[in-house]
């Protein structure tokens, strides 16, 4: 097992010369381009972590005249707040991605989907936007971006929602396949990729991939942008290398009295202080999207629990059976064992619903909800029962 | 009436009139008049052609479309784990007491509307609630008195 241990870094938030970068990756071929972000190993920020190089090579083959690079900025899965941070300090960085990421696949046009808890961050993000344009019309490229918002539901973050949501209707997410990379925003090839991943690609497009894979692990290059809360002194965000293991992670950021850490928000899972020492913060142990909520000893994991359930029941879309049904019984179960209605056997029967849910639901979020719940019921039972 | 087609007719001209102008016109509205009502959903869907239920259903869709009666102010308070375990009811409390409403009312003026809602990306600043689209954090009964009090003044 490899193990970096704690190392913060300054990559995404450094100050850069975008028109610099941008001129040389225009200078670069598309493939030149996807071989280097091939080669840094990078995958998405926003969760799920598909390798970004390999989203462009896809995008890129597509025959189609008319493409698009999407950013989703749909922020939404509880205790990720990075993004908020990384357009309200660094936007310029972001357009510069995905003007990088249009040339690589063949887009002209780009959208960022910014959700509607952010829409007070509107009119400075479309000044700095203005100020790109006129950058990238001096450099001679012909590239645009447009703003949509968002309307307050966590699941246009999923990224076929969120392109029936730019389109003008309900977020519902799309059967897969057809990906995005074929059938994306108005049924045109999309590449869709996080604000963090869109930041991280100018940097390694100007240090050069080698210099990138030097931070990080095999399964989890280079660093990370935590969104840090809950029971800690140090409550914030901080950028990360990749590979510690939640045990040097506590230790810095931890009250002393940490007993579980939320890695991934409500969509991820639940590590219990037996296995702190045991378990690498990456895709090798618990990915993350960047989501990191401490609890201490003072809080009921039952709390936490039913809260998740709460949000999942009423940010499901309904769409699909099993997540709408699922997530609801899943709620109404967990407060019946709590009030001793049922025998205490029966989480065990609620295990095998999250479990049926991730096999059965159309898209992310009803695939999730049993991460959440497994974890927590696996390692705090006592506290859902009693 | 005259006003309510004069805004879709604006904000039509300024989007377009294709299905893809809907969420951006349906948001300039609430913008504007803080939630739908059922006669400015005709009028948006004639404007881009396309049934009423079509403009109904995405609206619904959507926590932040209201089509219910809302104030002028919506404040929208996070329920999510860590503005819950940081003092999210006692923020609720204070609302409560101060404007007379409960969750999900709106004062009798029509100045305030009381929400709840999920995450809205201030865990390592909560307890955070939101006033329309501004966001205000670390907030504690004393500050969301003096907060609600500004908002009153502009009356």
């Amino acid at each position: 097992m490899e193990n970096k241990g704690l190392n913060k870094v300054g990559l995404i938030f450094e100050n850069i010369d975008p028109k610099e970068v941008l001129t040389k990756a225009f200078k670069m071929t598309r493939d030149e381009i996807i071989q280097q972000v091939l080669d840094s190993g990078l995958k998405g920020r926003g969760g799920a972590g598909f390798p970004t190089g390999m989203k462009w090579k896809f995008t890129a083959a597509e025959k189609d005249p008319e493409k698009y690079i999407v950013c989703n900025a749909d922020e939404g899965e509880p205790g990720t707040f990075k993004d908020r941070e990384i357009l309200d300090r660094v936007a310029y960085k972001v357009y510069g991605g995905m003007a990088i990421a249009g040339h690589t696949i063949g887009a002209k046009e780009g959208y960022v989907y910014l959700r509607g808890e952010y829409k007070f961050l509107l009119p400075k993000l479309m000044k700095e936007l203005d100020d790109f344009h006129k950058m990238i019309d001096e450099i001679g490229y012909d590239f645009r971006i447009h703003y949509r918002m968002g309307s307050g539901a966590y699941i246009c973050g999923e990224e076929s929602a969120l392109f029936e949501s730019i389109e003008g209707f309900r977020g519902e997410p799309r059967n897969k396949p057809p990906y995005p990379t074929t059938s994306g925003v108005f049924c045109k090839p999309t590449s869709i990729n996080n604000v963090e991943t869109l930041v991280t690609v100018m940097m390694i497009i100007r240090d050069g991939a080698e210099s990138y894979v030097r931070l990080g692990t095999k399964d989890s290059r280079g660093s990370k942008v935590f969104s840090i809360s809950g029971d800690t002194p140090t409550p914030g965000i901080f950028e990360l290398e990749l590979g510690m293991t939640v045990q040097e992670f506590v230790k810095e950021f931890g009250d002393g009295d940490t007993k579980a850490v939320q890695v991934g928000g409500a969509s991820g899972f639940c590590v219990p202080r037996k296995k702190f020492e045991n378990t690498i913060i990456g895709f090798e142990g618990v990915p993350t999207g960047g989501s990191m909520k401490l609890f201490n000893s003072s809080r009921s994991m039952y709390n936490v629990l039913h809260n998740y359930l709460d949000f999942f029941t009423e940010e499901s879309c309904g769409q699909c059976t099993p997540c709408r049904v699922g997530c609801q019984q899943l709620l109404k179960g967990v407060e019946k064992v709590k009030k001793g209605e049922v025998k205490s056997t029966y989480l065990n029967e609620l295990v095998k619903l999250a479990d049926t849910m991730k096999i059965a639901s159309k898209c992310g979020l009803g695939q999730s909800v049993g991460n959440a719940f497994r974890t927590i019921v696996e390692n705090f039972r006592e506290e859902i029962i009693y | 009436m005259y006003e309510v087609e004069d805004l879709v007719k604006n904000l039509s001209l300024k989007y377009g009139r294709s299905r893809r102008s809907l969420m951006p016109i349906l948001q300039g509205i609430v913008e504007k008049h803080n939630y739908l009502t059922d006669e400015v959903m005709v009028e948006v869907a004639k404007a881009l052609d396309i049934s009423a239920a079509e403009v109904y259903g995405t609206a619904s869709f959507y926590t932040f479309l209201d089509t219910q009666v809302r104030g002028k102010y919506v404040i929208r308070v996070c329920k999510t784990i860590t503005c819950s375990m940081k003092g999210k009811g006692e923020i609720m409390q204070t609302i409560e007491e101060m404007l007379k409403i409960r969750p999900g009312e709106t004062t009798p003026d029509r100045m305030f509307s009381l929400l709840e809602t999920n995450c809205i990306g201030w865990c390592h600043k909560a307890p955070a609630m939101l006033i329309n689209e501004m966001p205000y954090t670390e907030l504690t009964s004393e500050k969301v008195v003096e907060i609600l009090k500004s908002y009153m003044k502009t009356k």
